[in-house]
C-alpha cells in the first residue's frame, strides 16, 4: 500500500470503530431501558451473605438470563470486540503509516488510548460478567475518539528527537494501559455510588429502577479495590520508567515538570484510595469518590497539562 | 466468625499505624499530650489526610512558573502582579517543592510514616516467627468449608495433608482439641513483608534526593563547534553545586565539540520540526588520558568520570571581523546568538569595550532570510543573513558591574545606524568613520548540560524495591487453613476449612487442594461445599 492508503485505511478503520461503538451504545443503554420494564427479580440475596466482610466474587447468573434487556447487552458486547478489533487495526496502520510506535502525539495516545480502555474492559469480561459496565466504558472511548479525530488529528509525522528512544515503548505502553484500568475503576466506582445510593434508598428492602439492573455496591466497590490494586502498581512502574528515561533525556530523573507533578497527584491520590480501603468510615462512598477525584487527575494531566502547560512533555502535535 | 488478631491484621495498611483511633481524652500531663499528638499523627487517618494535602500542595507548582524550573517566567509573573506577586514569592508559590510548607507535609507523612511501620515491623516479625493460631472449634462457620470421608486413620489423613501444606510452602502446626485432632497452616507472609518494604523505601527515596541535593552538582555552558571546555567553574555559564560540593574539586574532564549535526523536516505537514541533533565530541577523562571520542544525541548522554554530559540545545554563531577606522583589526570571533522562536530568528550583542570610542552591536540572525519579514522562515541555514545595529559611546563594561553576555546598555550610547541583511562576506562600513565590520559566516553551537547525581542510583534501587514490595503487598493473600480428622463409624470425616485474610479473595482454590490431595480418586464427589 502506498503511504497515502495507508493513511486513509487507519482513518476508515477508527471511523468504522467509532460507528461500531455507537451502535453498541445504543444496545447497551437498550438493555437498560428494556429490562427497566420488566420487574427484575433482584440478586441481593446473593449480596447479604457476604455481608461478613468478605465479598465473593462468584459469578452468579442472573435468573432472568433469557430477557431482551440481556440480549440487548450481549449484542452490545460483540459489537465492542468488533469495534476493538477496528480500532486495533486504526492503530496498528497508524503505526505502519508512520514507521514507529504510534504514540508520537496528543492524537496516537488518544486512540491508543481508547484502545487500551476498551482492551482492559474486555479482558475483564471473560472473567466477569460486566455486561453492566459495557455503557459506562463505551462512552469514555467515544468520547476519547471523537476528541482524537476532530481536535487533536495530525498527520502522521516523525518522532522528535526527544521521543527517539526504547523507553517510549516501555514507559507509555505502562501509562496507556493504566489509563484504560483507572478509567475502568472510576466507572466502576461511580455505578458503585449510584448503586448504593438506591440501596439505601431501598432501605434493606429490594433495589428497584435502574440501580438493580447491576451488581451490589459491595462488589462494585470490591471489584474497583481490585482493578486499582492492579493499576496502582503499574502507574508505579511508568512513572519509574519515565523517570529513568528523563534521566537519560534531560540529566535528573525528576525535575517537578508540570506532567511529572500530575503523574505524582495522581499516584499520592490513587495511594489515598488504597489507604482509605483499609481505614474505618472511608472504605465505601469515600473510597469511590476517591477512585474519581484520582481519574480526574489523571485527565488533568492528558487534557490540559498536554495542551496549556509548558511542558517538557509538550508532545501534543497541536 | 472471622478471627483475626489485633496486631497481625495485614490488609494492606490496615491500620497502618497500630494506634486505636478513638477520641481518647488526653490526659493533661505533659507525657500524656506528647503520646496523644503522637497517637494521633501515626494514626490511618492523618496518614490519609496528609497525603490528600501532599497531592493538593503539588498543584500550585505544575499552576505558576517555577524557579528551579524557569527563573525568567517567574520575574516577568511577578512584574506583571506588583500587588499579589512579591507576596506569593514571599510565601513560596514560585518556589514549591523546596518551600517550608510543602517540606513540612512531606517530613509529618515520613514521620507518621516511620510512626507507622516501626511497631508494625516488630509484629510482623513475631507473627511471622510464631505458629500459626489453634484450629477454631467449629470450621463449618469459615468462609470455606469442605467435609469429606476418608477410609484413612485420622493420623494418616492430617500426615498427608501437612506434607502437602508444607510442600507448599505453608506453614503448619497440628495439635488436638475435644473434637478431634487437626493441623493450622498459615502463608503469604510476603504481603505485610513487601508492605513494609515499600514504605521503607520510600524513606530511602527521600534519602536519595538529599544525597543529590547535597552532593550533586549541575552546570549548562554553551560550545562552539571547534571549540573546547574543561570542567573547571569559571568555564560554566550557569553552575549550582550542593552544600557539600567543592567547585575547586570537580573532576578534571574536557572535551571539544568537534561536528554537530541538525536536520529539520523539510516536509509540508510539519514543516521545521527537529529530526536529528548530533554533537560529535572529543574528550579526555583527564588531561594526561587518552583522547576518545564520543556521539552526544537527545536521549545519549556521554558519561564521563562519574558525571553526564547531556545534549539541551543548540543555535548558531554568525562569525564577525570588525575592523576601526585606520582598518586596525579588532574583532575577530563568532559570537553565539540565542534562538527566539521555531525558526531560529537569534539575536545576540556584539561589545567592543576596547575600541575606542567603545562600539557594540545588536544582532539578529536570521538561518533562512527573506526580504519582507522580520523572522526567519526556517531553522535550516538556507538563505543566512544578519540584521545589525551599531552602538557608539559607553557600554558599561568598565564600571564593574555584571552584564549579561547577551544584552547591551544602551543607557549611555547612541545609535549610528543599522543594516537590515548583511550576507556572509558582504562587510559593511560604518557610518561616522566607525569603521567595518564584515559577516565572515557562520558556525553552530551546541549547549550542555553537565550533571553530578549521587543519590540516582540509590534512588533507583529503592524505586525498584519499593515497586516489588508494593506488588508484594498488593498480589499476596495471607492465608489460613485447617483440616480436622474424626474417627467415625463408617471412616474418618475430614474437615476442610479456608481464610482468606485479603478482602474479595476467596480460598476455594487452597482448599480444593488439599482436597483433591485427601481423596485423588473421587474428588468432590462427597463434598459438601459452602461459598459465602
Amino acid at each position: 500500500m502506498t503511504p497515502q492508503q495507508l493513511a486513509q485505511a487507519s482513518n476508515g478503520a477508527i471511523y468504522a470503530s467509532m460507528i461500531t461503538l455507537a451502535i453498541a451504545m445504543v444496545f447497551f443503554a437498550a438493555s437498560f431501558a428494556v429490562g427497566r420494564r420488566r420487574a427484575v427479580p433482584v440478586t441481593a440475596a446473593v449480596v447479604t451473605e457476604s455481608a461478613g466482610g468478605t465479598a465473593v466474587l462468584t459469578r452468579t447468573d442472573p435468573p432472568n438470563a433469557g430477557d431482551p434487556g440481556r440480549r440487548s447487552a450481549n449484542i452490545g458486547m460483540s459489537l465492542t470486540w468488533l469495534g476493538m478489533i477496528f480500532l486495533a487495526a486504526g492503530v496498528a496502520l497508524r503505526g505502519v503509516w508512520a514507521g514507529r510506535v504510534p504514540w508520537g502525539d496528543m492524537y496516537e495516545f488518544s486512540i491508543t488510548a481508547a484502545l487500551g480502555i476498551l482492551v482492559v474492559f474486555l479482558l475483564v469480561s471473560l472473567r466477569q460478567d460486566i455486561r453492566w459496565l459495557g455503557l459506562f466504558i463505551v462512552i469514555p472511548v467515544l468520547l476519547t475518539l471523537g476528541i482524537a479525530v476532530t481536535v487533536l488529528y495530525t498527520e502522521s509525522a516523525q518522532l522528535v528527537p526527544a521521543l527517539k528512544s526504547y523507553w517510549l515503548l516501555i514507559h507509555v505502553t505502562a501509562a496507556i494501559i493504566s489509563s484504560g484500568a483507572f478509567t475502568l475503576a472510576a466507572a466502576v466506582s461511580a455505578v458503585a455510588l449510584f448503586r448504593g445510593r438506591a440501596e439505601r434508598k431501598a432501605d434493606g428492602g429490594p433495589v428497584t429502577g435502574l440501580a438493580a439492573r447491576f451488581p451490589d455496591q459491595l462488589r462494585l466497590q470490591t471489584m474497583a479495590n481490585r482493578i486499582i490494586a492492579f493499576t496502582f502498581p503499574l502507574w508505579t512502574f511508568a512513572i519509574i520508567a519515565g523517570a529513568i528515561w528523563a534521566e537519560n533525556a534531560w540529566g535528573r530523573y525528576w525535575g517537578w515538570d508540570p506532567k511529572e507533578t500530575w503523574a505524582f497527584i495522581t499516584w499520592v491520590i490513587f495511594a489515598c484510595y488504597l489507604h482509605a480501603r483499609s481505614t474505618v468510615g472511608w472504605r465505601g462512598n469515600r473510597a469511590s469518590w476517591i477512585a474519581i477525584i484520582g481519574f480526574s487527575a489523571f485527565l488533568v494531566n492528558y487534557f490540559v497539562i498536554n495542551v496549556f502547560a509548558a511542558s517538557l512533555h509538550s508532545y501534543s502535535g497541536l | 466468625m472471622t478471627h483475626i488478631d489485633p496486631h497481625s491484621d495485614d490488609r494492606l495498611g490496615a491500620g497502618l499505624s497500630t494506634n486505636p483511633e478513638t477520641g481518647v481524652v488526653p490526659p493533661l500531663s505533659a507525657t500524656g499530650w506528647l503520646r496523644w499528638l503522637w497517637r494521633q499523627l501515626t494514626s490511618m487517618r492523618t496518614a490519609l489526610l496528609l497525603l490528600f494535602l501532599l497531592a493538593l500542595a503539588a498543584v500550585p507548582g505544575s499552576v505558576f512558573p517555577q524557579q528551579g524550573v524557569n527563573p525568567i517566567k517567574v520575574s516577568t509573573w511577578v512584574a506583571a502582579h506588583p500587588g499579589i506577586g512579591p507576596f506569593m514569592q514571599r510565601m513560596g508559590v514560585f518556589d514549591v517543592y523546596a518551600s517550608p510548607w510543602f517540606a513540612s507535609v512531606y517530613l509529618l507523612l515520613f514521620i507518621s510514616l516511620i510512626g507507622c511501620v516501626v511497631p508494625r515491623m516488630r509484629l510482623h516479625w513475631r507473627a511471622a516467627t510464631s505458629a500459626p493460631p489453634a484450629a477454631p472449634r467449629n470450621l463449618s462457620r469459615m468462609q470455606n468449608f469442605t467435609s469429606l470421608e476418608s477410609q484413612e486413620e485420622p493420623q494418616k489423613v492430617l500426615d498427608t495433608a501437612k506434607a502437602r501444606l508444607k510442600g507448599a510452602r505453608w506453614k503448619v502446626i497440628d495439635g488436638t482439641d475435644a473434637s478431634g485432632s487437626w493441623i493450622s497452616a498459615e502463608k503469604g507472609y510476603l504481603r505485610e513483608t513487601g508492605n513494609l518494604i515499600f514504605h521503607l523505601s520510600l524513606i530511602l527515596i527521600l534519602v536519595a534526593v538529599a544525597v543529590g541535593g547535597l552532593f550533586g552538582w549541575k552546570g549548562n555552558v554553551i560550545v562552539k563547534t571547534g571549540n573546547g571546555f574543561s570542567d573547571t567553574l569559571t568555564q560554566y555559564d550557569v553552575w549550582g553545586g550542593g552544600r557539600f560540593v567543592n567547585p575547586a574539586h570537580l573532576p578534571p574532564f574536557s572535551f571539544a565539540l568537534a561536528d554537530f549535526q541538525v536536520q529539520f523536516d523539510r516536509a509540508v505537514s510539519d514543516r521545521g520540526s527537529p529530526q536529528l541533533f548530533r554533537a560529535t565530541v572529543n574528550y579526555r577523562t583527564d588531561p594526561r588520558a587518552p583522547l576518545q571520542t564520543s556521539i552526544v544525541q537527545v536521549n545519549e548522554p556521554l558519561s564521563v568520570d562519574g558525571a553526564k554530559v547531556y545534549l539541551v540545545g543548540h543555535g548558531y554563531a554568525p562569525h564577525f571581523i570588525i575592523k576601526d577606522a585606520h582598518g586596525h583589526q579588532i574583532y575577530n570571533d563568532a559570537v553565539v546568538t540565542l534562538p527566539q522562536d521555531g525558526n531560529f530568528t537569534s539575536t545576540g550583542v556584539i561589545k567592543l569595550p576596547d575600541a575606542s570610542p567603545q562600539l557594540g552591536f545588536d544582532v539578529v540572525f536570521y538561518p533562512t532570510w527573506i526580504p519582507t519579514s522580520i523572522t526567519s522562515a526556517f531553522p535550516a541555514p538556507d538563505n543566512p543573513a544578519v540584521y545589525l545595529d551599531v552602538w557608539r559611546g559607553d557600554t558599561g563594561m568598565n564600571s564593574g558591574v555584571p552584564q549579561s553576555v547577551y544584552t547591551l546598555d544602551k543607557s549611555h550610547m547612541v545609535l549610528l545606524g543599522r543594516h537590515p541583511s548583511l550576507i556572509p562576506g558582504q562587510t559593511w562600513t560604518l557610518p561616522k568613520g566607525a569603521g567595518t565590520i564584515t559577516f565572515a559566516g557562520w558556525q553552530r553551537w551546541a549547549s550542555f548540560q553537565i550533571a553530578y547525581d549521587p543519590g540516582k542510583n540509590i534512588a533507583l534501587a529503592a524505586a525498584v524495591i519499593a515497586l516489588l514490595g508494593l506488588m508484594s503487598s498488593l498480589f499476596v493473600r495471607r492465608r489460613r487453613i485447617w483440616v480436622k480428622a474424626l474417627a467415625g463409624p463408617q471412616g474418618t470425616t475430614v474437615e476442610v476449612a479456608g481464610l482468606n485474610r485479603v478482602e474479595g479473595a476467596d480460598m476455594a482454590a487452597d482448599v480444593e487442594y488439599v482436597v483433591h490431595h485427601l481423596s485423588p480418586d473421587a474428588p468432590g464427589t462427597d463434598v459438601t461445599k459452602r461459598n459465602s
